[in-house]
Formats: structure tokens, C-alpha cells, sequence
């Protein structure tokens, strides 16, 4: 008697996985630690967001662009939403590889979720800087 | 060989909806995972904040209108939930990774405590929010 028959109710991997031996291709550690330590980051940073979107109430371009260029706004500001994408990113990802089976549907998913997060992060993070370094008088 | 993984200890696969009983702590993983996928939007939504600060007076004044608007508004109360519930969720799930905070009673009290914190710091969140002129 093998091991695997004294374990048979918990054998979940498909023998496709097993001919593979695949698994996450070694890089599932990397990705679970980005995930923690992303998080970590945020937890700080999204509190400061929340006090920066109610500070911001109300504001127009001219007073939201001032408060964005001054530097500490500015490079917290890219901190949130690098975090934020780098953390939001990674746990899409698994949210997709956990649900959708298909391989072409996951594939396609998975990278338009990458393709979005970095879009978003190289519009957002062009944006403050071109306000932080083209306003002025605002100091 | 055919077998390439043998040895190694079978994994499990991520709990399916389905196949579990209504319980808090499989309803904060669950929640978890909405909030993820709500603040992957709330993400877009800052950079499209920047992108429309950066575009001029015209661009920032109709991207606030979209968000004040009251669907704007809904949306934005629960990215206030999702921000602060995942904050909370990472704190739990820090204690979990040096082994902490398993037993069924301390799971399903932290998982209630994420919870009403998160519950309770938007509802404080969105009274600054009135406070300072939001509605």
C-alpha cells in the first residue's frame, strides 16, 4: 500500500499535474510574499489616502493640484498606487487562476489584468508628476 | 517515470463557494476576495483621478462630478469598506503567518473584528466626509 492510498480523500492534484510536476512553476513563494508584503506597505498608506481624499473634498483642479505638488504628497501619492497595483495585481491573479478553468479564458485574463495594472500605474504615475513639476506658486 | 511529483505531500485546492457551510470566517474570505476585486477598480479609478488632474481644470471638475454623482458616491462608499476591511485582513493575515490565531473561537473573533472595524471606520470616514461638505 502506497502512501497515496493511505491519503486518498485528500488527493486533490489531477494526474495531468502530477505528469507536469509543475505546481506554480517555483515562482508561488515570490508571489505570496509580494502579495504579504505589499499589503503590509498599504495598510499605512491607504489610511493616509483616506485622509487626502477628505482633505481633497470639494477642492477644484487648481487647489487639488497645488496639494499634489507639494513633494511629500506627491511621493506618497505614488507609493499608494504603486503598492496598491503591485498588491491588487497579484491578488486578482489568484482570484482568477482559482475560478476560471479554461485555459484560454484564464490566460487571457490573467494577462489583461497585467496589461491594466500597468497601465494604470504608468498613467497615474506620469500624472502626478506632471503636476508636481509644472505647477507652480504653490508653495 | 511518468510520476514527476511523487513524494511530495498532496495539496489542497482553494475552498469552491459551493462546498462550504455558511460560516464567518468562510464569509470574511469570501468578502476578502470582493474587496480585492473592488479595490483592483478603486485603483484604476485613482489613476484616472491623476490622469484627469493632470489633463486641466475642465477634465478634473467632470471626473469629480462622475464621482460625486450618486453612483459615484455608492462606489465610493464601498471602496472606503474595501480599503479599511483589507487593512484589517492583512493584519489578520500576518498573525496567520507566524502561526498565530488558528483556533476556531480566535479565527472567528478576528474575522468579526475585521469586520466591524471596517464597518466602523467607514461609517466615521463618511461623517468626515459630510462634514467637510461631500453631501
Amino acid at each position: 500500500m502506497s502512501k497515496n492510498d493511505l491519503f486518498q480523500p485528500q488527493q486533490f492534484r489531477t494526474p495531468l499535474s502530477r505528469a507536469r510536476g509543475m505546481g506554480a512553476s517555483r515562482h508561488g513563494v515570490s508571489h505570496f510574499i509580494t502579495e504579504r508584503v505589499s499589503g503590509l506597505a498599504l495598510a499605512p498608506l491607504s489610511i493616509w489616502g483616506v485622509f487626502a481624499a477628505l482633505k481633497l473634498i470639494g477642492a477644484d483642479q487648481q487647489t487639488a493640484a497645488a496639494w499634489v505638488s507639494q513633494p511629500v504628497n506627491a511621493v506618497l501619492l505614488g507609493l499608494l498606487l504603486i503598492s496598491a497595483l503591485i498588491h491588487l495585481s497579484n491578488a486578482v491573479q489568484v482570484v482568477i487562476e482559482d475560478y476560471v478553468h479554461r485555459f484560454t479564458s484564464k490566460s487571457a485574463l490573467v494577462i489583461g489584468n497585467l496589461f491594466v495594472c500597468v497601465l494604470a500605474g504608468a498613467v497615474g504615475i506620469f500624472s502626478i508628476l506632471k503636476v508636481a513639476l509644472t505647477v507652480t506658486g504653490a508653495h | 517515470m511518468t510520476d514527476t511529483s511523487r513524494g511530495l505531500p498532496e495539496r489542497p485546492m482553494s475552498p469552491h463557494l459551493q462546498v462550504w457551510r455558511w460560516h464567518i470566517t468562510m464569509a470574511c474570505s469570501i468578502l476578502h476576495r470582493g474587496c480585492v476585486v473592488g479595490l483592483w477598480v478603486g485603483a484604476v479609478i485613482l489613476a484616472g483621478w491623476a490622469a484627469a488632474l493632470a489633463a486641466g481644470s475642465d477634465a478634473y471638475a467632470g471626473y469629480v462630478g462622475l464621482l460625486g454623482s450618486p453612483i459615484g458616491k455608492l462606489v465610493l462608499l464601498g471602496e472606503t469598506f474595501a480599503v479599511f476591511f483589507n487593512i484589517a485582513y492583512t493584519i489578520r493575515q500576518t498573525f496567520w503567518d507566524t502561526g498565530k490565531g488558528f483556533q476556531p473561537r480566535v479565527a472567528d473573533m478576528t474575522g468579526a473584528m475585521a469586520i466591524a472595524f471596517a464597518v466602523v471606520a467607514t461609517i466615521v470616514t463618511w461623517v468626515i466626509a459630510h462634514a467637510n461638505g461631500a453631501f
